[in-house]
């Protein structure tokens, strides 16, 4: 049992919480995810961890409400209680010194996103982060993003906020203009996918992380498998990150929707 | 206590099994027809998942225990990969001690309410039987074994066995499945402090993600549970050593010894196209979906696809817990698929029994080798190719060779690819010190089962790489007597 000590609204949708779970909080690094169970009866899902407080015990989840679990993660209030949080799962990040990094993050992608350009500026590098969304009120961790970033870029769909286009083309316009050493993505898989093709094509290297449908999150079912280079890999002892170049995405476009 | 296998409690010279041999002649023993499990009618069974096998009766079970003909040099022990004392057990159900029986399991065996369900005692203490020789079926050892177990249980009496005094020496235990429990039920009684650490939210393993209710009902296992947990085990669910807790945070926690038993969690598949299309999966996300996840059932979260046609890959006993689930989830058609012939299958044969009974059609001697899909990417075919069998291979068993030319394309919708397991690499990958196979299990000492970093001890199909509950329980008891010599020196 984990209690919920802090609930935000970014929007309607997405909900930002933080969470006890104090030998996570000293245990994970930056691309580190964990399992969640919202109630007794409830399905076992994979959250990244958003980013964590060591002293304080917690860990921060950013949650978008799109179906029945999540529902019920983003129903719960503080002083409430997740019914199990395990973790943290997954390979860490790898973070590097290679120069110029671009960190694109589409809607709740962002948090994930968010100790990844903590950590690539920690290390040296200039980021250049680009939001992306679908309108305006749907761009989160502004401000908390701003502090570690060179530069920020917001992309909305719908031009309510910042530029109008979609993620590729803030991603594109930097490459443009100067040279990027390295590109992380993270959020929907077709955004990834569009990502992918936009760097391969300048021949960059490009890292994605994954959020692929799991159960156990330690191997043992195979559920979140993915074929990265042609080879079956699980996402949540091999990942979630990838070579973004490598990813089959339609495949995986696919197999998130197994249960739809 | 002892350390000695052969148990003290019921010695085959004490007066009352004197008399109890005298008592009946063996020419009547021996004429006394082998006990037949009582089971639900197929028809029914599949339409829940009660338990199939419903145990024997008293009367039954003490027909059964006295064609036990209490042998001076009992072979069944030999067949028993924890030597349990088999005719003191069985001759206390003859005597009607039947908590005795249970104690006498108990004094080896940390879950005979499991074993007497899930053992292969066909190929283990049945297949050593003196009845054998006499061209006649053996003792029911694994029906007597359950029924003593489940007296005990039923009858509320929950006598734990004698615990040494507290010496105040932490260990702890990486995974609560067979290999865990036993382990931390012999360190308890050798008065350890022991700690279990579970990955899941649920303790048990395998007993519980994998092994259907139908044929080991949880509360089973919950029961050996609270029995451990009431000789003063410590449960610590939803904690990865490895990743929760490093090693190193387990040495600061003060744990003096570790025992590894993280199973071999790790899926395979067979790497053949289409294997990745929605609606195939491997067995143990469909058992896990079910058993731990209550997918299925009403007012659970979790999903899990049906199918009308499925197809199992694999003749092992997980390929027949998962069929006989498909079936149990509405399937018309479930089939084994499996390339070998009968004769080779590893599953259990009451297994195979129960799962014709229930309408599951054995596909033997073909091999998948191209799943098909629809257009949304779901499977809808499977391509099989026809086998023969050719030379043994390094297994011993006949090897599987195509048939040129034959291939067939079979309509499914579900496919359970059940063709065994990986060690689970996640321990392997945080302890870097840790010695690995080319397998990917943990090497350790043969006798000790004491890995190469010196407190660290591994047992069960983290080390086996896939094996039965008994062979995993047997590891646990063997870590424990070697960690306790080596911590109390």
């Amino acid at each position: 049992m984990n209690k919920i000590l802090e609930k935000e609204h970014f929007s309607e949708k997405v909900v930002k919480l933080i969470v006890e779970a104090p030998a996570i909080a000293m245990s994970r690094k930056p691309g580190h995810f964990v399992i969640v169970r919202a109630c007794e009866h409830g399905e076992r899902i994979p959250l990244t961890i958003a980013d964590a407080d060591p002293d304080r015990g917690t860990i921060m989840l950013v949650v978008q409400d799109v179906g029945v679990s999540s529902h019920k993660i983003c129903a719960l209030e503080p002083g409430e209680y997740l019914t199990d949080v395990v973790g943290p799962l997954g390979q860490a990040t790898h973070i590097a010194k290679v120069g110029t990094v671009v960190c694109c993050g589409g809607g709740v992608g962002v948090a994930p996103m968010l100790p990844i350009i903590k950590a690539m500026k920690q290390a040296g590098n200039r980021v250049v982060t680009v939001l992306a969304a679908r309108t305006k009120e749907l761009i989160i961790l502004e401000e908390q993003v701003a502090p570690w970033s060179d530069e920020v870029i917001i992309m909305t769909d719908d031009g309510s906020y910042g530029t109008k286009g979609l993620v590729t083309a803030g991603v594109e316009s930097v490459i443009k203009r100067e040279k990027v050493d390295q590109v992380v993505t993270i959020g929907p898989a077709i955004m990834m996918k569009f990502v992918a093709q936009l760097t391969k094509g300048y021949d960059i290297p490009t890292m994605c992380s994954l959020n692929t449908i799991m159960v156990d999150g330690t191997g043992m079912c195979g559920a979140c498998r993915i074929t990265v280079d042609g080879k079956t890999r699980f996402v949540c002892i091999d990942g979630p990150e990838f070579d973004a170049h490598k990813v089959n995405f339609d495949e995986m476009l696919t197999r998130l929707r197994s249960y739809n | 206590m002892s350390e000695n296998n052969i148990s003290t409690s019921a010695p085959r010279d004490s007066q009352w099994r004197e008399e109890l041999r005298k008592a009946t002649p063996v020419k009547e023993r021996t004429s006394i027809p082998r006990v037949k499990m009582p089971e639900l009618d197929p028809a029914y069974r599949v339409t829940c998942n009660e338990e199939v096998n419903q145990g024997l009766s008293e009367e039954a079970a003490v027909l059964e225990a006295k064609r036990c003909m209490d042998c001076p040099d009992p072979q069944c022990m030999t067949g028993c990969p924890v030597s349990i004392n088999i005719p003191g057990f069985i001759k206390n159900i003859e005597r009607k001690e039947f908590l005795q029986a249970a104690a006498v399991l108990k004094e080896t065996s940390a879950l005979p309410a499991v074993c007497g369900r899930v053992c292969p005692q066909e190929k283990q203490c049945e297949s050593r039987c003196i009845y054998h020789k006499m061209k006649k079926e053996p003792v029911a050892i694994g029906y007597l074994e359950r029924f003593a177990a489940d007296y005990a249980r039923n009858s509320g009496e929950t006598a734990s066995p004698a615990i040494a005094p507290k010496n105040g020496i932490m260990v702890a235990v990486v995974g609560s499945g067979p290999a865990g429990l036993s382990f931390a039920g012999d360190m308890a009684k050798r008065g350890y402090e022991v700690t279990v650490f579970e990955a899941l939210h649920e303790i048990g393993g395998v007993l519980k993600y994998g092994i259907p209710e139908f044929r080991l009902p949880n509360e089973v296992v919950d029961v050996e549970i609270e029995s451990l947990a009431r000789m003063g085990v410590r449960f610590v669910k939803d904690c990865i050593v490895g990743k929760t807790f490093s090693y190193e945070d387990l040495h600061g926690m003060g744990f003096k010894g570790i025992f590894v038993a993280s199973g071999a969690g790790l899926p395979r598949f067979m790497g053949i196209p289409g294997e990745n299309f929605n609606g195939v999966m491997s067995s143990n996300e469909y058992l896990t979906r079910i058993n731990l996840m209550g997918a299925g059932r009403p007012d659970y979260d979790t999903p899990v696809l049906k199918g009308t046609h499925v197809a199992v890959i694999g003749g092992g006993n997980t390929a027949m817990d998962s069929v006989r689930t498909a079936r149990r989830m509405g399937a018309e058609r479930a089939m084994i698929v499996y390339r070998r012939s009968e004769a080779e299958m590893p599953a259990r044969v009451e297994e195979i029994k129960h799962a014709k009974e229930e309408g599951v059609e054995f596909m033997t001697l073909y091999n998948p080798v191209e799943y098909l899909a629809d257009e949304k990417g779901r499977v809808r075919a499977m391509r099989v190719q026809r086998m023969e069998l050719g030379e043994p291979d390094a297994s011993g068993r006949r090897s599987p060779v195509p048939v040129e030319g034959a291939i067939e394309e079979i309509p499914v919708d579900l496919v359970i690819v059940s063709v065994g397991v990986s060690p689970n690499p996640l321990i392997p990958n945080a302890i870097k010190e840790l010695e690995v196979s080319r397998r990917g299990t943990i090497v350790v000492n043969e006798d000790t089962l004491q890995s190469t970093v010196g407190d660290i001890y591994a047992g069960g199909d983290i080390v086996r790489g896939g094996a039965t509950v008994i062979l995993a329980m047997g590891d646990g008891r063997h870590a424990a007597a070697a960690m306790h010599e080596r911590l109390s020196k």
